[in-house]
């Protein structure tokens, strides 16, 4: 049986620096998870990640990842990866920590 | 030293023009990640959770000091400013941009280093005992054994698409320092009743999803036949190895389906066939690379320094108990750099600790470096008389802390910090534990204990060989931990027992300190180790120790 579609983001990573990036609301790639557009309906989730995949000289390996509305620092990942991915790693401050 | 010969070095420039091509084909739009990704990966080049990852060989985990300040330079220029030594003898940079790595692997074709052979199901890095040449105990160096598996493995036609990766570890001692047993084929120097030099052949190890300690194919191999043993061994395994099931692909699950006696038996038989095609040249070729292994010129030179220092300074003293294991040569000690100073990230080393490495090795060590599966770093050839030295230089740049063995000399994989594959982190576990033992103090007087964190099922971090072992789950989104006891990597080689359900990330460190505390009371006197009481007491007093409700509700 198919999983029930939860909101999500749609995530991939920077084809040129492997870096996370998010599908924003306006439609470009941001890296930052608090621009991510939340996709509440699975149609238009599944339409947005099929474009995503034609755009292969942009982005690697777009995916959903559940999220929930986070308030004014926007949509939240629900799993621990992707709140590693949306942060950067524990041991440095390296990755997305150091950009803000 | 192996040194690159015409052919080595033209290969690997020619195979780095080969993917600056591909990397620009890829950049422009005219390749695909489908299509790319088998590629980059023949390059060691990886997509991480926060960027690509390069991992780069380190063959039989030997340096010299031009090749490690070349990675601090890469470090430098194309990364953040630092490496991480794996359980693999790899180093992996962490922050690479795409259209770099050609530029990257350039510099590490100039000198004579490569990032072949670190991804795919091909024969992966060769490892070896990182004591290799040095330790008191060794029969032979295994590298030269190592060289020639390269060489025969880089490239090879047939084995460039076999069922799953396969790796291969040497150990030239009885003391295994290499985890052969748990390598798909572990290779262990040894001499016949005549004293003729062979290898004892072991195969289907493995840890992983369905860890196997390694079963012995052949108790004696002579020298001449290794690779075309070796390679029947591969030609049976790519002709009846699965490939229908990922998860049931690598040769241990081969040798268990078939059972190690038909297994040996069809390596047997095409032994007889594979050993008519060798014409001797490959031991030709193994005299020529053995000879560039030839031990240095040992310095003759009183060791009234290093006998002063010890009666001296406390401080030396207990770097010497732990960082330092007898050498072949009595004047000599092999000295051990530890990667592991409480709360930092186990194998990680700096640039400007790579440079200081580099050059005591240059200055006092012959000039060689050793990478070890515990991502410790090693100067395998210091004269006595210069470790005092060494140490003052260890101190000042932060690389002296005196926990090789201890339980805060913890191996750990990258976890989900970095890891595309992990289910959880492995590197907060593991700094929290050494920071722990720090605060504790006690963990000489523990002793010999080997605590190793995986992120995942794959076992990178070999917690099924960790007298402690510790696997990061997700449990519905959160991160949770198993332990293993009495696991063993070294000759005397066995899986860790589950212990039971898993803890709370800020559960594992109490619950390490139980483990620790139950043994404390349990051993028989100082000198028996945790594993050692482990095998004595067997898993009741732990696990009654790691839940103590249970253990409450149970004696009700």
């Amino acid at each position: 049986m198919a999983r029930a579609f939860r909101p999500s983001i749609l995530t991939a990573n920077d084809l040129l620096d492997g870096d996370v990036v998010y599908l924003a609301r306006d439609g470009a790639w941001t890296r930052r998870s608090a621009e991510a557009r939340l996709f509440e309906d699975e149609d238009e989730a599944n339409r947005s990640l099929a474009a995503a995949e034609s755009q292969e000289d942009a982005v690697v390996g777009p995916y959903l990842a559940a999220a929930v509305p986070g308030g004014q620092l926007g949509p939240e990942p629900v799993h621990i990866r992707e709140a590693l991915r949306a942060t950067g790693p524990t041991n440095y401050c390296h990755g997305k920590q150091t950009g803000r | 030293m192996y040194r690159y010969d015409g052919f080595d070095r033209e290969f690997v420039h020619a195979r780095v023009a080969q993917f600056r091509q591909q990397v620009e084909r890829r950049i422009k739009g005219s390749l695909t990640e489908e299509e790319f990704k088998p590629l980059r990966l023949m390059n060691g080049l990886y997509l991480q959770l926060h960027a690509y990852m390069l991992r780069v060989a380190i063959p039989y985990g030997t340096l010299q000091s031009r090749q490690m300040r070349q990675l601090a330079y890469i470090a430098e220029r194309w990364d953040k400013g630092y490496g991480h030594f794996t359980t693999r003898q790899n180093i992996q940079f962490n922050w690479p941009r795409l259209k770099d790595v050609p530029d990257i692997l350039d510099a590490l074709a100039d000198v004579e280093m490569h990032a072949i052979q670190t991804s795919g199901n091909c024969v992966r890095n060769v490892t070896a005992d990182h004591f290799a040449g040095a330790a008191d105990d060794e029969i032979a160096d295994p590298r030269p054994t190592a060289e020639l598996l390269r060489q025969w493995s880089t490239d090879h036609p047939e084995f460039a698409f076999l069922p799953r990766k396969f790796k291969i570890a040497v150990s030239g001692s009885p003391i295994d320092r290499a985890v052969t047993r748990a390598h798909d084929i572990g290779l262990r120097m040894i001499r016949n009743v005549v004293g003729e030099p062979g290898y004892e052949v072991c195969v289907g190890g493995g840890l992983g999803r369905t860890p196997m300690i390694g079963s012995v194919i052949r108790d004696f191999l002579p020298e001449a036949d290794l690779l075309p043993y070796i390679e029947s061994i591969l030609q049976v395994y790519n002709a009846i190895g699965r490939r229908d099931n990922i998860y049931k692909a690598r040769i241990k699950i081969t040798v268990s389906e078939h059972g190690i006696e038909a297994f040996r038996e069809s390596v047997e038989q095409r032994f007889r066939i594979q050993r008519e095609t060798f014409a001797g040249e490959h031991q030709a070729l193994l005299a020529r690379i053995g000879a560039m292994f030839a031990a240095p010129v040992w310095i003759e030179a009183p060791t009234g320094a290093f006998d002063a220092a010890l009666a001296r300074d406390p401080v030396f003293r207990s770097f010497v108990d732990t960082n330092l294991h007898p050498h072949r040569n009595p004047d000599y000690a092999i000295v051990t750099i530890s990667l592991k100073a409480h709360g930092a990230t186990p194998g990680d080393a700096t640039a400007e600790q790579m440079r200081v490495i580099a050059g005591l090795a240059e200055r006092y060590g012959h000039d060689e470096i050793r990478i070890s599966h515990e991502q410790n770093c090693i100067l395998p050839h210091v004269h006595k008389r210069d470790v005092p030295a060494v140490h003052a230089a260890l101190r000042e740049a932060g690389l002296a802390t005196a926990n090789v063995g201890l339980a805060s000399d913890i191996i750990a994989c990258p976890g989900m910090d970095y890891c595309n594959l992990a289910t959880a982190r492995s590197i907060p576990i593991a700094q929290d534990i050494a920071t722990r033992m720090k605060e504790r103090g006690d963990e000489r007087h523990i002793g010999d204990l080997k605590i190793k964190i995986s992120g995942c099922i794959n076992a990178c971090g070999h917690h099924h060989v960790g007298h402690i072992g510790i696997l990061g789950l997700d449990r519905a989104g959160v991160e949770n931990y198993q332990i293993t006891l009495g696991g063993d990597g070294t000759e005397t080689a066995a899986l860790g027992e589950r212990a039971g359900p898993g803890f709370a990330a800020d559960d594992v460190v109490p619950a390490v300190e139980r483990l620790i505390d139950t043994y404390l009371e349990l051993r028989s006197d100082d000198d028996e180790a945790f594993l050692a009481t482990y095998r004595r007491v067997g898993m009741r007093p732990f696990k009654a120790a790691l839940y103590p409700d249970t253990a409450a509700a149970a004696g009700r």
